[in-house]
């Protein structure tokens, strides 16, 4: 019935939902059997169909690819322009990769364009180490007349020695290869590749290379390394920096690493980056501290002192400035009488006033306590799962001996587990989200989605806690719920991406 | 190796010569020097007065900078013209640290020498008539544990 293409991106299940143009899991899909009943099938279809709402198209660049793509640039510009490709590299660096505007800038004033760029406009000379008699260094102030020296274009001429140190310090200490500029005092002249190779040693001739390609991707505005540790990737997609407003990009790296292409933080659909970045900062910072100031304590009506009553009666008199007042309703103590201390005006003005504007910073408090403890509470669950997950494996093999079922029959622990991690991480989202949204005739439908998702996470995530000896049982369940799971997921992510990208969503921040 | 050779050539073109306003104070090791400045012209924020400036080298001087910042010496009473104050400068710190783009690596020419860094620090004292410290002064000096080459100055203001 299935495929082995349906398997597989089934037991990968992290590559099933946001797109699969960086994997080509297919070619170990025939050392499983064809047997594997996950019913997952129908669902698989669904997905693959055609792309969500939430995602977006995006390629995996490795270290070679991108390169590739480098020199195909550079070649394509310096046979347009009848340039070495060398130079045409350090002109298309200095115009940021932006090859119509560097082109047309170029055929208007070439000399003013290659001076810019740090290029000068002498092209006859091939530049070689040689000896000039009666030549001192500025250097190192040798002199003699078998000394090998080197210069650019520019004229300034020194010790092939002192190049190389002067190229290494540059390169390995500093961490400089795009814009390497000429020894000489104020000279601007870009040090291009080939003059490099005379130079240097192979090694270095390496990390240069890398440190370029590395400034290739930061100059390019649809490249984005994977920000995951230790990953040499980099991601293509289109998504620019004024659409994130309408789109949340996620994507993932050939590492299996899910990360949002907008602002490279880990996956945080369906909120949108803006949100996030004005999320964390509020949790971050002490905001809420001040707010729980103004929810537990008063200020003096007339000084603005504040205020904790830790005890006694009613009767304040602020120390700072002597001002008497009532606790109970903030209004004038002597408005109460000589001996009322027992405070029933409510509907005097000048307390009601006092009254209001801490009922709203208490009420603010409440609510966005009300959306941070479940933010937190997916995220520390998240961990939990984590930390089940990597007892998985040891599951997995002992339900293998206990229950006498195969590796490939134990892997829907492994399936369940992935998908919880994914969900929670939405779920988590969809709280900083709904902090933020304000309510229109489309956020009923929004809270549904997210109880129906969170009521199924949970529910999975019970049964997998279960003892060893139970999960062989429940296999059928688990597995019908990893896949409601999943469709959940779907259906909330592509909801709420459909509702940004048509702007339907209104929030109550300015953002 | 590389920075000594270097060194010791300059400073014998400098105990053969050096322009009027500049001397040597100390270059007793590869290491690090003291140098003696004046301004020369008739700047009233500097008349009178002498400034030492000290030049630490790393091994890899001069492809490296070297750290070059102004140092105090309070006057003696057997030697009452050893004063040597931190010059006031929008770009000289209290402590001495000076913010200058040519000490820095992204500023810096192997061309340069010891020399020719006195000469500029010079002509930046020459050309400034403000009376006044960088801003925050008082935080950076108080605050402030990093080594001068360890800072990430900003180079902002060309004018002075």
């Amino acid at each position: 019935m299935e495929s082995d293409d349906d398997f597989m991106s089934v037991a990968s299940s992290h590559d099933d939902f946001l797109g699969t143009q960086g994997s080509d899991d297919e070619s170990l899909g025939d050392d499983f059997g064809d047997d594997f009943d996950g019913g997952f099938s129908k669902d698989k279809d669904i997905v693959t169909t055609a792309r969500k709402p939430y995602e977006v198209d995006f390629k995996v660049l490795s270290p070679e690819d991108i390169e590739r793509e480098q020199n195909l640039q550079v070649n394509e510009v310096s046979s347009i322009l009848g340039l070495p490709p060398e130079s045409a590299a350090i002109l298309l660096r200095f115009g940021r990769w932006n090859r119509e505007k560097l082109i047309e800038s170029y055929m208007d004033h070439p000399e003013r364009t290659l001076d810019d760029a740090g290029l000068g406009t002498n092209f006859e000379l091939t530049p070689k180490t040689e000896a000039v008699p009666g030549f001192m260094c500025d250097i190192c102030c040798e002199d003699g007349d078998d000394l090998e020296t080197y210069a650019m274009r520019c004229g300034h001429r020194f010790c092939v020695d002192c190049y190389r140190h002067y190229l290494a310090q540059k390169i390995r200490e500093e961490g400089e290869a795009a814009r390497i500029q000429c020894p000489g005092n104020g000279c601007h002249m870009i040090v291009d590749s080939k003059s490099l190779g005379l130079l240097v040693t192979d090694a270095l001739k390496d990390r240069y290379r890398t440190l370029l390609t590395r400034t290739y991707v930061d100059d390019k505005e649809n490249l984005k390394w994977c920000p995951a540790p230790n990953c040499e990737y980099a991601v293509d997609c289109p998504v620019k920096q004024r659409e994130l407003a309408l789109i949340v990009p996620t994507v993932q790296c050939e590492c299996k690493h899910h990360f949002c292409f907008g602002c490279s933080l880990n996956d945080h659909q369906p909120a949108p980056c803006q949100l996030v970045k004005m999320w964390l900062k509020k949790c971050e910072d002490d905001s809420e501290t001040a707010n729980w100031i103004s929810a537990n304590t008063k200020e003096c009506p007339k000084c603005n002192s504040t205020i904790e009553k830790n005890g006694g009666c009613n009767h304040m008199t602020c120390r700072k400035c002597k001002h008497e007042f009532c606790w109970m309703c903030m209004g004038l103590w002597s408005e109460h009488g000589t001996s009322w201390y027992n405070c029933n005006r409510f509907e005097e003005k000048s307390g009601s006033d006092a009254r209001t504007a801490q009922a709203r910073s208490r009420a603010s408090l409440e609510r966005y306590l009300h959306y941070y403890n479940r933010y937190a509470n997916h995220e520390q669950s998240a961990k939990l799962d984590k930390d089940l997950y990597l007892k998985t494996e040891k599951k997995m093999t002992s339900l293998q001996s206990q229950s006498g079922l195969s590796w490939i029959e134990v892997q829907f622990l492994d399936t369940a587990s992935q998908a919880l991690q994914q969900c929670r991480q939405t779920l988590k989202w969809t709280y900083a989200f709904a902090y933020y949204l304000a309510r229109n005739n489309l956020t009923e439908i929004f809270e549904d989605n997210q109880k129906d998702l969170e009521m199924a996470v949970e529910s999975l995530s019970e049964m997998f806690e279960k003892p060893v000896p139970e999960l062989a049982n429940l296999k059928v369940d688990i597995l019908d719920k990893t896949a409601y799971c999943n469709k959940r997921r779907v259906i909330l992510l592509s909801d709420t991406a459909e509702n940004l990208k048509n702007s339907e969503w209104t929030f109550n921040v300015d953002w | 190796m590389f920075a000594s050779k270097r060194l010791s050539k300059e400073l014998i073109k400098m105990q053969e010569h050096l322009p009027p306003g500049i001397s040597i104070f100390k270059a007793e090791n590869l290491e690090e020097w003291q140098m003696d400045i004046e301004v020369l012209d008739d700047n009233p924020l500097y008349r009178g007065e002498t400034y030492r400036l000290k030049f630490t080298f790393g091994s890899r001087y001069p492809i490296e900078p070297p750290e070059v910042q102004f140092i105090e010496v309070q006057a003696t009473e057997s030697a009452p013209n050893s004063k040597r104050p931190i010059p006031i400068h929008p770009h000289i710190y209290s402590n001495g640290i000076i913010c200058l783009d040519l000490l820095g690596s992204a500023g810096w020419s192997p061309v340069q020498k010891v020399e020719s860094i006195c000469m500029s620090i010079q002509s930046m004292l020459t050309a400034n008539q403000k009376n006044e410290r960088p801003p925050g002064d008082s935080d950076f000096v108080t605050y402030n544990r990093r080594r001068p080459r360890d800072i990430n100055f900003l180079y902002d203001d060309d004018n002075v």
